[in-house]
């Protein structure tokens, strides 16, 4: 089966994934780049990017479950992993940065004494 | 250890000698199939890791959590997902055109839950929704440290935070 036999709607919908994806994934470089802080900075990776990726393995699942003709697993235990991962390596980094003082008397406020 | 349920043990005593976990073998048993092209010999090969991992990993497991609400943990999940949607357009926005006027702060949540198991989905779900990152707990003082990336009504944001996701797990593992 090639890809332009896929009916016009369902490649429109891959389409939109895509872009979406691929502009969350952007909106949270432009964060990276943008934000103050080492505790603003980590908001990024948790979210947009997460969002971002999330929306190109979707749109990926959905491609290739309709050029294959079978449900392609791969990218929705790709999915799970990155959102039952991403908190944890967020609050890994957030930890080591409080140890190590990192951001104090930066713009945070309440940062906390130990 | 073998040596011993050879000679006496019953059959439900072996596998779950040989299967610490069994739920948990059971879902890598299941992800290692669904990685791979199901075949005989993945099946053998996926028994096997399965039951090797989840015996190794079994001291990492401090105490085994009971899920009382399967179905109530799916719909969790479900609004779970709706939030995480929502919470990165509100922080993609916040990025892109409010990015100097954001007052971040850190503030502490006072835990309620007390199930370790519980306690890691909170923490997950608090670092996946609207710009807010768990940066560490504390299990004595039985809070969790929360990084907010625009700070306004602490008190508000505590009272969400319990009534959206606290509560809600709190029935799920009837903690």
């Amino acid at each position: 089966m090639t890809p332009s036999s896929m009916p016009f709607l369902l490649e429109l919908f891959i389409s939109l994934l895509l872009v979406a994806g691929a502009l969350f994934a952007l909106i949270g470089s432009i964060g990276l780049a943008r934000l103050q802080d080492f505790f603003m900075r980590l908001h990024g990776p948790t979210k947009a990017s997460t969002l971002g990726l999330g929306c190109l393995l979707i749109g990926s699942l959905l491609y290739f479950s309709f050029q294959k003709g079978t449900v392609s697993v791969h990218e929705a235990i790709v999915t799970v992993f990155l959102f039952a991962t991403a908190p944890v390596s967020a609050h890994m980094m957030a930890k080591a940065a409080l140890f190590r003082a990192v951001g104090k008397g930066g713009p945070s406020r309440n940062y906390p004494e130990n | 250890m073998i040596r011993h349920w050879l000679r006496e043990g019953t059959p439900h005593e072996l596998v779950t000698a040989l299967v610490a976990t069994p739920l948990f073998a059971g879902f890598l048993l299941l992800l290692w199939l669904l990685m791979n092209e199901f075949s005989f010999g993945h099946l053998l090969l996926g028994s096997a890791l399965a039951v090797v991992i989840s015996r190794v990993t079994q001291p990492f497991w401090p105490e085994r959590s009971r899920i009382k609400y399967p179905g109530r943990l799916l719909l969790y999940l479900g609004r779970l997902l709706m939030d995480i949607l929502k919470s990165n357009l509100i922080v993609a926005r916040r990025i892109l055109f409010h990015s100097r006027q954001l007052q971040p702060g850190f503030f502490t949540y006072p835990l309620t839950l007390t199930d370790d198991f519980a306690v890691t989905m909170l923490a997950s779900t608090i670092s996946l929704t609207p710009g807010t990152v768990s940066a560490h707990y504390d299990r004595e003082g039985r809070t969790l440290l929360i990084h907010c990336l625009h700070l306004e009504d602490e008190a508000a944001l505590i009272r969400d935070i319990h009534s959206r996701y606290e509560l809600p797990l709190q029935e799920i593992f009837d903690d």
